[in-house]
């Protein structure tokens, strides 16, 4: 895209408990991807696409999401021409894309794959620079680039000079999201960019990637065959069926509260009612609790929660009589913990905690109080009654 | 080994310097030859996939053909000299080189090419600045292997008349001066080891440190 440099532009700084950096956005360049009955034949016949009509909004995360040879790849890959349509029409911001020249169209929208896919061969600062390169960067300009994003997705500046075999897998993918934004595509493309990496990583970089669309605004069509990140990603989410069918286009509380049919209601899970309360963001009472440090001498009447010096848990006393000394060892670890935003983790702080009470916390750790099941399903009932439930 | 070090054979127009430069130059003209026409065929069939029966097919046949049998035939041809030579010893070379070429261009990870292609490089680009870079210890794999069979094999040169070490040998033979084959042959060795030493340079110098074992390439 020629002329794609000049009107980029400094937005802003942001610290977000993260790496300080500076943003780098295109001036108010949002992109529609529209699909127009579009079919996608293999040469054996198989049918991957069928009639797809679908448009995904401007400067949103749209997730594809379905089982395996449902086609949700092959949708994603029609839109930068990886692979081109048997009929049908795909348009970007109202173009048709089989009008573009496939080179200079990719080098517009951004391209994530699983597995990063970074070249081997090139140092990280080299992979992030690829795209400004064949874009007619000059060098300088494309690795001062190149070091900004490093920053952006948070990487250490050091990491510019290794080579990929040097970094994890989460370091990798977090390169390829560098590689894809390097220059400032309004449109991003990610294909089960996260499946590779562990759960405890994925869901590290889930969440970097929902910061950096709150900052960066881009189009992002995300494909996933993990229903719990297509509900935790997307704003739209793509429901594909075997064969190529779209079962269903909605918003996720949509999708968890009416599945348009069996297909969807199975994909989406039997925990679903558990997994809308994700979306509720409903007060949950907190309720006060005893609290004692390590060493101090109590009398023990029911649940303690023992806390270190700056008022974080450390677990649950309980089932002695009298007066005791709270010890390291007597206690009984705790359960996970509720930092006060959706019901799920509210109802999930009680449902494992040993004592059936959920710990509350506040941004710093430090205990607030604790809630209990029966409120959070109360709090549910009471945003059913007011709608927030969609029917 | 007396031979070897008489002050008498290290100079002049028949002696030992001469002789190592001459199959020297044998040596890195046919892999200069050989590569120009292995490393293009063997990228081009494992960049697209197809062909690659021809390969395989065209490096078994060239791999039965007796060297020997085919320098007889182009001195038949074209008669004595250096020509059916670099002939004999060209076809030597390609079946490696054009080998190793083909398995290093498909053996580059599939994400990475697709990747190559999703960010808009052109197809040249592809191959150019990511198959061939990724393909390289493959590919010098199969060249140094040819290099070694090709310093072996050029004494056959002196065969017809032309030069190298390979004059040691046959004249030694001739006259039943072993100590001068024995020379020959342990001078062929040597040259061998050098060669696949340089060789061995060349590619520190060019293969990306990225490409190295994990822990042994780059900064950390």
């Amino acid at each position: 895209m020629p002329g794609y440099a000049e009107r980029v532009k400094v937005v802003g700084i942001y610290i977000q408990g993260g790496p300080i950096g500076v943003v780098v956005a295109t001036g108010g360049i949002r992109r529609v991807i529209e699909f127009r009955a579009v079919t996608k034949r293999f040469e054996d016949g198989t049918i991957a696409v069928d009639e797809l009509d679908l448009t995904v909004e401007a400067g949103t995360i749209t997730v594809f999401v379905g089982p395996s040879g449902c086609g949700k790849t092959t949708s994603l890959r029609m839109v930068n021409r990886m692979i081109d349509p048997t009929s049908g029409t795909i348009l970007v911001d109202g173009k048709d894309v089989l009008t573009v020249d496939p080179p200079t169209l990719r080098r517009g929208i951004g391209y994530v794959i699983q597995q990063a896919g970074l070249f081997p061969h090139r140092t990280v600062l080299d992979n992030i620079a690829t795209v400004p390169l064949l874009s007619g960067w000059d060098k300088r300009k494309a690795r001062t680039r190149a070091a900004e994003l490093l920053e952006i997705v948070g990487l250490d500046a050091n990491f510019g000079k290794r080579y990929p075999a040097q970094l994890s897998g989460g370091q990798q993918q977090r390169v390829g999201v560098a590689r894809a934004l390097a220059a400032d595509p309004p449109v991003l493309l990610m294909d089960e960019p996260f499946s590779a990496v562990d759960p405890v990583v994925r869901e590290d970089l889930q969440n970097e990637l929902l910061r950096l669309q709150a900052e960066l605004d881009k189009t992002i069509v995300f494909v996933t065959h993990d229903i719990d990140e297509a509900l935790k990603l997307g704003e739209r989410v793509a429901v594909f069926q075997t064969g190529g069918h779209l079962a269903q286009y909605a918003r996720p509380t949509e999708l968890l509260a009416a599945p348009a049919n069996d297909f969807v209601a199975s994909f989406v899970g039997r925990d679903r009612g558990y997994r809308t309360l994700t979306f509720l963001h409903a007060d949950v009472p907190v309720h006060p609790i005893d609290t004692a440090k390590l060493g101090e001498r109590i009398t023990v009447t029911d649940w303690t929660l023992v806390v270190d010096e700056e008022n974080r848990p450390k677990g649950w006393l309980s089932g002695v009589d009298g007066e005791v000394e709270v010890r390291e060892q007597d206690l009984i670890s705790g359960g996970s913990l509720y930092d006060g935003t959706t019901l799920r983790g509210a109802l999930d702080a009680a449902l494992s905690s040993p004592s059936a009470l959920g710990v509350v916390v506040d941004g710093a750790g430090a205990v607030t109080g604790v809630v209990q099941a029966g409120d959070v399903i109360q709090a549910l009932a009471k945003a059913r009654a007011a709608g927030e439930v969609p029917k | 080994m007396g031979w070897l070090f008489d002050p008498a054979h290290w100079s002049g127009s028949t002696g030992i310097p001469l002789r190592l430069l001459e199959h020297l130059g044998y040596t890195l003209l046919t892999m200069v030859i050989a590569a120009l026409i292995a490393i293009p065929l063997g990228a081009f069939v494992g960049h697209t996939g197809k062909g690659g029966f021809v390969i395989v097919g065209l490096s078994n046949a060239l791999r039965a053909l007796p060297t020997t049998a085919v320098l007889i035939l182009v001195v038949l041809w074209a008669g004595l000299g250096d020509f059916p030579v670099y002939v004999a010893l060209v076809l030597l070379a390609i079946p490696p080189i054009m080998a190793g070429t083909y398995a290093g261009v498909r053996a580059v990870d599939p994400a990475t090419v697709d990747a190559a292609r999703g960010v808009g490089m052109r197809e040249s680009g592809v191959l150019l600045q990511v198959e061939i870079p990724n393909a390289l210890p493959l590919i010098y794999g199969g060249f140094r292997g040819a290099a070694l069979q090709v310093v072996a094999t050029a004494t056959i040169a002196a065969y017809t008349g032309a030069g190298g070490l390979g004059r040691f040998v046959f004249d030694g033979l001739a006259l039943q001066d072993f100590g001068q084959m024995l020379a020959g042959a342990v001078l062929v060795a040597l040259l061998a080891v050098l060669v696949d030493l340089g060789f061995a340079g060349l590619q520190r110098l060019t293969v990306s440190p990225g490409l190295r074992p994990v822990g042994t390439g780059g900064k950390k």
